[in-house]
């Protein structure tokens, strides 16, 4: 049984680190470290050495320049410091067969940089964005997503409905072009969308989605299953009273099942 | 070469924000466009054509999937696609956070070494494109009123507009770099202080913003002038024109740390207090010894052994115990000067700025969450706007925008809050900025809640750098706001480069390598390198090595500018190359300025060059004491019936629907409130997540459930009639708030923040001394309800000049106090909302409603004048409170909501708002005394009271507890509507859907 060894990346105004590796640590992790960007720049911490990477929500760079993009750009150009490209690591470390994990701003990290998608296999290429919520505002409140059986993802795997926190204000999938959005569906690559609790369909009706996204996603994976990225944050209910009417009763799976899933895949290899 | 870099949206994004614009434009203005574009523009200094290309290419500054990108004009103005342009602009100096990401951006793409993005600038505007309903005209006047009274501040930000057929001819505007052009100075200034008569002291402190008095500048005179001085500075070496008259900085410097907002000089003044009321007459020695930190030294002592606190009144934050591994800090700040002035830049900057006194406070703490209160007047104001004042819906929208901003993108969850609205607000909003942190109790085997700079330590500045910002906060911040009011004393605070500097901190906590932290704030280097330099007694501190935003600033100016994001410590000689090293590592800047010594003396110099020479002894402990006059006379408040005929029904919905009332859901949503996953008691609660909730709860410590509380009370309705009482009451609602949730009243602290309007009687001020006689009162009720309570005050703030001078009126706060508790719960399963949950359960009211209407939402509503404010019967009080929390330790009670705004009515209504339940109440059984009728049993606003629902199974352990209290069963749980009746006959029966309405309808923005 692999040990799962979990890296948690922050700096730049990333600020859901900590919660990000209690919350692997209590999904049943081995261990998980934070580490910041500048860890990885000056070679202190190597991803080689983790199977799990975990990008944590925030506010990379202020949103500034849309969100995320200042920071797709650090890690599309940014070398260490003895002149390795820091985005070859991170092919390496996907390639190696990790795991990787994006909420709310990782989440836009990871579509900003290409790796979701990967519609057809063509990795590190933008397919497509994250924009304005049509509300026009940055919100907290909680939405329930369902999780596509049909996708190759392995965190969703054995996941029917979960509940958490979306807090952002961009968080509408906007994709390239009508056929991107197609191909996406066709290739089951949607892992997560928003629906109505109710009915339990997906929705594009304000609050329950509440970015207007297209097709009401709240998460993609990749071709190989391997990466998610999702807006919702997981992590902010690891414990039954984060819920927001627990003390009516209401409950819930926990948002660590999400990470536990991806621990259960890693820990099977 | 200047080039402009505009991004707009691809013809398939919908542009929400220019669809925002538009609907603000309306909904501010009237006015009704067919719609708003937006283009990003980037003006871009010190790239060629090619880089310029390797910019485009790269996607620097767009998203290709979302966004045209061009270096001519996107907008074309064909075929009607909009009718005037506006561009709107920083002006030079102001910080502009987005140009620094662009910045950076291009120099990493553009592979530039940090020598080669030297010349590197960006300047970002932003352009609307106007677009008028089809039929009707859009004037220029109409466009310049667009762009002076929604998107442009003049203050700060400079704008242009071109119509669609001058764009035809001439498309686009010309590129503008907002660049700041001065030269590199050492000037430093003598200024012939000792030579100036009396009229020419007061009309130079006035002249330069130093806010000192005749009194105080004639002590600095004196110190220049005493023989001791003279022989000192002689033996210094300083130049003989040195030697009689200080520097600029020296003045600047004293102004800093002797100003109101430093010093506090009106709490620690002698008081003459006459009590006409009472016929009485005595001396008060400080109003802050006394009350306030008396009160904290007695109930501490009283404690004993469970005395929980570290750390009081001393540091940038009150430090106590929450258990064996963790400490807890908390402080709360006021930005109202700024944020009168600029609000979205002004609270922006409350928030960042108060996160850095938990940063500053021992050796630096983790910051958990936010709690934010403001003060204005009714965002649907209308009426002339005197002089320089923003329509207080501007206010509130750039405060809420800028507090969003300011917590959101630092990580730290906005948890608690409330807004008040009272007219006189008008002249001066109130920004309350708080926030708790936490800090292991040891870090790098040291306590983590002392510190102390020592002899030899470096100063080392950390984080942003320095430029003409906030230059005079502290001492501008410290007189009234008048049309002269001075730009420069508005900063826009920038969280990323804070939220890196703070990583960087918290990571050099841990290794141990400094032995002192304090922020940077008001008065700059000069307060926070003057503050550490006591622990020592001195420095050497050497203003040539302070990096500087653009050159320009003179050496008086660089020691005393506001400039944000930055911290201080002390870094002793075998830890600098480390922490330099960690610091450059995280991309953070960290420059040593200097020394810490114990030579006595506040020693700055700019390379050779004195800058000041100070005595530290002078500097901290020269000021005189102020000697004022307070004088109470009851002011006789009449006590108008009360109407006889009433539609209960339509009186709750609009009782619901005033402002004080409302949901203010708008407001929190756009707030983060559970980032760091610790959030176990949201602010909106209930079925449909929208019922007010009583306080935060959260749970600090990932290791254990018990629960840190968060609430608040502020009432300055009440000081009309009585501050006393004003302030018994805010105590009150603060600790009720924390009791109602499940707060440990044995284990709850207090931070008290003062504003008031200018106590200190003089030809502006005629009635000073009542004004002072008011705050006397404030702080005797503080002293008895904080002794009364146990609750200890660790922490707290005053800000004293919130009038408003302009256009011959004068404007000025009522005098206002937030008190703000944070408490501890052994368990957090034990928490207790506010919404109803099942029907069938039974509704319960605690405590005695009386006659107490004074001050009341209710006599507003009415437009009556009521004389009897709410009084706190501590005693009573006190007992309820520990019987409630053996309650819910004993999980008694499903639901409970404190009686405040609005009395029994609103909390009844909002217990069926949060639950969607209705219920049935029978007035008559409410524990009453001196009530005239159902209007006063309804809406009374006495303190001290909570409404709650029981199972019925419960019942009997629950009445037990509070056997022989005041108290009683009042109805029960169900049904779709509230149901109000007097002893049998129906009073008036409420659909909970309509209450819902009320509610979230005046805010529903």
């Amino acid at each position: 049984m692999a040990r799962v060894k979990a890296l948690v990346l922050t700096g730049y105004g990333t600020n859901c680190e900590q919660e990000s590796a209690h919350a692997a640590r209590e999904s049943g992790a081995d261990e998980a470290t934070i580490a910041y960007f500048s860890d990885i720049a000056s070679g202190h911490v190597r991803m080689e050495n983790f199977n799990f990477l975990i990008f944590p929500g925030g506010f990379l760079d202020g949103d500034d320049l849309g969100s995320a993009q200042a920071a797709a750009l650090r890690w599309r150009f940014a070398k260490t410091n003895s002149g390795e490209h820091v985005l070859d690591q991170l092919k390496a470390f996907f390639e190696a067969g990790g795991l990787i994990l994006g909420i709310c701003n990782g989440f836009q990290l990871l579509v900003k940089l290409g790796l979701l998608p990967a519609l057809g296999g063509k990795y590190f290429e933008r397919q497509v964005s994250l924009s304005h919520n049509d509300s026009a505002r940055y919100e907290d409140r909680w939405v329930t997503l369902r999780a596509n059986p049909a996708s190759p993802c392995v965190f969703t795997r054995n996941i029917d409905v979960l509940e958490a926190p979306v807090r952002h204000g961009e968080g509408k999938i906007v994709p390239q072009d009508q056929e991107t959005l197609d191909a996406l569906e066709a290739a089951n690559l949607v892992a997560l969308r928003y629906i109505d609790p109710v009915t339990g369909v997906a929705t594009m009706q304000f609050p329950e989605n509440p970015n207007g996204s297209a097709n009401a996603i709240a998460g993609l994976t990749d071709p190989s299953g391997r990466i998610l990225g999702l807006m919702p944050h997981p992590e902010a209910y690891n414990h039954p009273c984060n819920h927001p009417a627990w003390t009516r009763g209401e409950t819930s799976p926990l948002g660590l099942t999400l990470l536990a899933g991806g621990v259960r895949y890693l820990k099977a290899l | 070469m200047l080039l402009r870099f505009e991004v707009g949206l691809k013809p398939h994004v919908r542009d929400v924000v220019g669809g925002r614009v538009a609907r603000k434009i309306k909904s501010e203005l009237g006015l009704d466009l067919e719609g708003v574009g937006i283009v990003r523009v980037y003006t871009v200094e010190g790239v060629n054509q090619a880089q310029a290309r390797a910019v485009l290419d790269a996607g620097a500054l767009h998203d290709p999937v979302l966004h045209a990108v061009s270096l001519t004009p996107l907008a074309l103005a064909q075929a009607g696609d909009f009718d005037w342009a506006l561009e709107v602009g920083f002006r030079p100096g102001v910080t502009d956070n987005e140009a620094r990401t662009a910045r950076e951006t291009i120099a990493l793409v553009l592979g530039l070494s940090k020598a080669e993005a030297k010349p590197l600038a960006v300047y970002t505007s932003v352009q609307y494109l106007l677009r008028a309903k089809a039929g009707s005209v859009l004037d220029e006047k109409t466009v310049l009123h667009i762009a002076r009274d929604l998107l442009a501040n003049e203050l700060i930000q400079r704008f242009e507009i071109k119509s669609a057929e001058a764009w035809l001819k001439n498309p686009g505007f010309e590129p503008r770099a907002a660049r700041v052009t001065g030269q590199a100075s050492d000037e430093v200034l003598v200024i012939p202080l000792t030579t100036m008569t009396d009229d020419e002291l007061v009309a130079f402190s006035r002249a330069n913003t130093l806010a000192l008095s005749l009194g105080e500048m004639r002590t600095i005179v004196e110190h220049f002038k005493d023989p001791a001085t003279r022989t000192a500075r002689k033996a210094a070496g300083l130049p003989p024109e040195l030697v009689d008259n200080p520097t600029d900085a020296e003045v600047e410097v004293l102004a800093q740390t002797w100003s109101e907002h430093c010093k506090h000089k009106i709490f620690n003044a002698q008081i003459d207090y006459e009590d006409a009321e009472q016929g009485t007459r005595r001396s008060i020695d400080s109003l802050y010894k006394t009350c306030i930190k008396g009160s904290t030294k007695a109930i501490r002592q009283a404690k004993g052994k469970d005395d929980f606190c570290l750390s009081v009144f001393k540091d940038n934050a009150g430090v106590l115990r929450f258990n064996d591994n963790l400490n807890i800090c908390i402080k709360v700040e006021t930005h109202n000067s700024p944020s009168a002035l600029d609000p979205y830049g002004g609270a922006l900057t409350g928030i960042v700025g108060v996160n850095r006194d938990p940063m500053g406070t021992g050796l630096g703490a983790n910051l958990l969450c936010n709690t934010d209160v403001f003060c204005f007047a009714s965002p649907f104001w209308e009426g002339e706007l005197p002089p320089r004042l923003l329509h207080p819906r501007r206010v509130l929208e750039g405060v809420r925008e800028g507090v969003e901003h300011g917590g959101n993108k630092s990580g730290i969850p906005t948890v608690n809050g409330s807004i008040v609205f009272d007219e006189r607000y008008l002249g001066k909003p109130l920004v309350y900025c708080g926030t708790v942190g936490t800090m292991p109790v040891r870090v790098a085997g040291r306590l983590s809640h002392e510190k102390c700079a020592l002899p030899g330590d470096h100063i080392v500045m950390i984080g942003g750098r320095i430029g003409k910002d906030g230059i005079h906060g502290a001492t501008f911040s410290s007189e009234e706001l008048h049309e002269g009011s001075p730009a420069t004393a508005v900063q826009i605070g920038d969280p990323i480069t804070q939220r890196k500097m703070y990583d960087f901190l918290m990571r050099a906590r841990d290794l141990g390598l400094y032995n002192a932290i304090t922020d940077n704030g008001a008065g700059g280097l000069s307060s926070s390198v003057g503050e550490m330099a006591q622990d020592c007694g001195g420095c050497d501190l050497d203003l040539s090595r302070a990096p500087l935003k653009y050159d320009g600033l003179k050496p008086w100016e660089i020691l005393i500018s506001e400039a944000q994001e930055r911290m201080t410590c002390a870094v002793p000689p075998d830890k600098l190359a480390a922490f330099l090293a960690l610091s450059e590592e995280m991309d953070v800047e960290s420059t040593a300025l200097g020394t810490y010594t114990d030579s006595g003396t506040f020693h700055v110099r700019y390379a050779d060059k004195y800058v000041t020479h100070l005595p530290m002894d002078f500097l901290h402990e020269g000021l005189p004491q102020m000697e004022i006059k307070a004088r109470w006379e009851r002011p006789v408040i009449p006590t108008d019936p009360l109407p006889m005929d009433v539609d209960h029904e339509a009186l709750l919905s609009r009782m619901l629907s005033r402002l004080n009332i409302c949901s203010k859901e708008y407001v929190i949503r756009q707030y983060d409130h559970e980032v760091q996953g610790k959030s176990i008691i949201k602010p909106l609660v209930g079925v449909e997540r929208d019922g007010p909730s009583d306080a935060a709860v959260i749970r600090p410590d990932f290791a254990t459930d018990e629960g840190l509380v968060l609430s608040h009370g502020i009432c300055p309705k009440y000081s009309d009639l009585d501050t006393y009482w004003m302030m018994a009451a805010a105590i009150d609602e603060a600790v009720r708030g924390a009791v109602a949730v499940g707060g440990d009243l044995r284990f709850m602290a207090g931070t008290d923040n003062f504003c008031w309007c200018d106590p200190v009687a003089s030809e502006t001020t005629p009635d000073g001394e009542y004004k002072l006689a008011q705050l006397v009162r404030a702080n005797e009720a503080l002293d008895h309800f904080c002794r009364g309570f146990g609750v200890p005050c660790v922490s707290g703030k005053d800000s004293m000049k919130n009038d408003y001078k302009g256009g011959g009126v004068k404007i000025s706060i009522p005098p206002t106090v937030l008190y703000s508790v944070v408490a501890k719960m052994p368990d957090v399963k034990c928490a207790v909302t506010s919404d109803f949950k099942v029907a069938g359960e039974l509704v319960y009211v605690l405590g005695l409603t009386k006659a107490e209407l004074g001050g009341s939402e209710l006599a507003s509503e009415l437009g009556v004048s009521r004389g009897a404010v709410p009084q706190v019967d501590l005693v009573s009080a006190r007992e309820r409170y520990l019987s409630y929390f053996e309650a819910t330790r004993q999980k008694l009670v499903t639901a409970c909501h404190d009686c405040s705004d609005g009395g029994l009515a609103v909390a009844l209504a909002e217990m069926c708002i949060g639950g969607r339940l209705g219920a049935e109440i029978d007035l008559g059984a409410v524990p009453q005394c001196g009530c005239s009728g159902a209007l006063e049993v309804l809406y009374s606003e006495s303190t001290s009271r909570f409404v709650v629902s029981v199972a019925p199974d419960k019942q009997a352990a629950f009445e037990a507890l509070f056997a022989g209290q005041q108290f009683a069963q009042i109805g029960v749980v169900g049904g779709t509507a509230l149901t109000v009746s007097v002893g049998g006959s129906a009073l008036f029966c409420a659909p909970v859907q309509s209450l819902t309405h009320a509610f979230k309808a005046p805010l529903d923005w």
